[in-house]
């Protein structure tokens, strides 16, 4: 687990389900190949209306044409982020973009745990809402053993919260190493 | 302190005397069930962590019911039921149901009761966010992603973090133009779309006790849309004969202690709910049918986990019988078996394919997930354009059901159909 993670802020709404982070119809292409997965982060966000893609103008591709890596790494959503359809294709179409964490007021469980279990990247959650604080495009560090969130375009620190009983399935990689230690698997 | 249902079924299924809400336990999965689209990427994993030659830890416990991507000319979906047909060979799984043979099914969430796999007081993952509608049958039902499926495979336990249970109370038998759609739309806008994140849904009262098995499956197939981890309703007679007449296999049903506690509970009578509709962009955004009526619809659709039932065609045949569709509509049954019931089932002599063959709506020749998430471009009553829709369907998101200019609104097969002849949106006691 990285202790700080920088990257470029891109900013979305509440309620953001899966077949917004990536639609059902790109739901076929094979996830172990390592060609055609990249087609996932081509695709990521592309559900998105294009009135709330990168906030606060909107109307901002998450990842460039002819492309499968977005300029942006961590996502700012609101309430649910998450929500909807299962599909882990969602936390891993935004890892294969580059995605590093997500930072929002709160999350659909299956999403959650997906993007903890898989080990895809770290599903932070605010004290605050922090759309409006942030915008698409800005330098952002997160300090994850202190707990915050540094808006460094605007110098302002946000407080997050602790990861609980998560932690030491993050600290692990993911649920299979974590079930390791448990004793549940054979290394 | 007693438990919940949920509670119970977990407890015993991590081998504890008591849980409670907040613990993180590792629970003995009774079955797995995965598709078309998880499938791929759940045995990928699979082979990557536990090697190459590895097999499942019960070839009993696992089921495959493709049914997402099925009649579509897109090849990569095509490969991907080829994935699913190699690893059953390999693996030598009884309980795969392979398309363009007899024991093909259709959605994976009707299938599994259909064939005896839904047993009250078991545990239940699926590589689907719709797997809570087991929870009709009184067991712990949920949602999980490719990688927990994946270890479960392999291990036959999964953690999970027990959730309190929030309890939804329906005093009253249905009046005659509601329907279990009704009840689950009305309580996602009271609670909003994550009001029960985290959390169980117990449904309760004597409403929901006389409803049958079908429309119990529709008040636990849409907790998700409320954020809610499963859904429950207790075990009774009409359970009990359900269960049995599909399986043999024994279980053990639960119930909740007299001390259980919840988070809330809530009370409603069903003669106060009216025919409810939820209006484009989410599940949560709730009107009645009344107050969106003249909304000009492009399209109907009867079908999915959620309102493709032969119960959901009989509602929109009621209706449908004798009139003629104005909006374009699309009739999708989720199973082979709802299949053959609409083409024996009769309403005064004519059977429900007459019936909406005659009112002018398209009749899917395969039984599917179909145009529910949109799917592949060439899906059945897929929407490809800004097309305004009311559907019986589950979630209304931008794009669902294909374009992300389109708009949809979720409604009872009853309503939808009273929609459908009309051509605007319909309180459907204007029909009954």
């Amino acid at each position: 687990m990285q202790d700080i993670i920088q990257g470029k802020a891109y900013v979305l709404g509440d309620n953001i389900d899966t077949d917004q982070i990536i639609p059902a119809k790109h739901l076929v292409y094979s996830l172990s190949d390592p060609e055609e997965r990249k087609l996932y982060g081509k695709y990521a966000m592309s559900g998105v209306p294009d009135a709330a893609a990168g906030l606060p103008q909107g109307n901002v591709r998450f990842v460039p044409e002819n492309d499968h890596r977005s300029p942006f790494q961590i996502i700012i959503g609101g309430k649910n982020f998450g929500c909807g359809s299962s599909r882990e294709h969602a936390p891993e179409a935004m890892q294969i973009a580059g995605i590093q964490a997500v930072a929002a007021e709160s999350y659909a469980r299956i999403f959650y745990r997906n993007s903890v279990d898989g080990g895809f990247f770290i599903p932070f959650e605010t004290t605050q809402r922090l759309i409006g604080e942030v915008k698409t495009g800005d330098d952002l560090e997160i300090n994850v053993p202190k707990g915050t969130l540094t808006n460094r375009t605007s110098g302002k620190t946000y407080s997050l919260r602790p990861l609980g009983d998560v932690l030491e399935i993050i600290k692990a990689g993911g649920v299979f190493a974590y079930a390791r230690q448990a004793g549940f698997l054979k290394s | 302190m007693g438990m919940t249902m949920t509670e119970k079924v977990l407890a015993r299924h991590a081998g504890r005397t008591r849980v409670a809400p907040g613990d993180n336990i590792w629970v003995d999965v009774d079955i797995l069930m995965t598709h078309d689209v998880c499938g791929p990427g759940t045995i990928g994993i699979f082979r990557k962590q536990f090697g190459p030659t590895a097999r499942v830890w019960d070839r009993e416990k696992v089921v495959i019911i493709p049914d997402h991507y099925i009649f579509t000319n897109d090849q990569h979906a095509h490969r991907n039921i080829d994935v699913l047909r190699t690893f059953v060979k390999e693996q030598d799984l009884p309980y795969y149901y392979d398309v363009g043979t007899d024991k093909y099914k259709g959605v994976c969430h009707i299938a599994l009761p259909e064939e005896g796999h839904t047993r009250p007081g078991e545990v239940l993952f699926g590589t689907d966010s719709h797997t809570c509608t087991a929870g009709a049958f009184g067991e712990f039902a949920t949602g999980i992603g490719n990688t927990d499926a994946a270890l479960i495979m392999g291990i036959g336990k999964l953690w999970v973090k027990v959730p309190e249970t929030m309890r939804f109370e329906f005093e009253g038998p249905l009046p005659p133009y509601l329907m279990a759609k009704d009840l689950i739309l009305h309580i996602i806008g009271d609670i909003g779309m994550d009001g029960a994140t985290y959390r169980a849904m117990e449904f309760a009262g004597d409403g929901v006790m006389s409803l049958s098995i079908e429309e119990r499956m529709t008040l636990c197939n849409m907790v998700i849309e409320a954020g809610g981890k499963n859904g429950i309703i207790p075990t009774d007679a009409v359970t009990e004969a359900f269960v049995k007449s599909k399986t043999a296999k024994p279980y053990q049903p639960v119930a909740d202690d007299r001390d259980a506690r919840f988070h809330s509970v809530r009370r409603y009578k069903t003669a106060d709910i009216q025919p409810t509709v939820a209006k484009p962009h989410s599940p949560d955004n709730r009107g009645t049918a009344r107050e969106c009526t003249g909304t000009r619809l492009d399209r109907a659709y009867i079908g999915s986990c959620t309102g493709g039932k032969l119960n959901d065609f009989i509602a929109a045949a009621k209706i449908l019988k004798g009139h003629q569709v104005k909006a374009d509509t699309y009739i999708v049954p989720a199973t082979t078996e709802v299949a053959k019931g609409l083409a024996t089932t009769r309403l005064d002599g004519q059977t429900l394919i007459e019936i909406f063959q005659q009112a002018g709506a398209k009749i899917s020749q395969g039984a599917s997930c179909a145009a529910c998430l949109g799917g592949p471009s060439d899906t059945f009553g897929r929407l490809n354009k800004s097309e305004v829709c009311i559907s019986t369907t589950n979630r209304n998101f931008p794009g669902r059901m294909g374009s992300k200019t389109a708009q949809v609104y979720l409604a009872s097969p009853y309503t939808v159909a009273a929609s459908a002849i009309r051509g605007e949106i319909t309180d459907p006691r204007e029909f009954l």
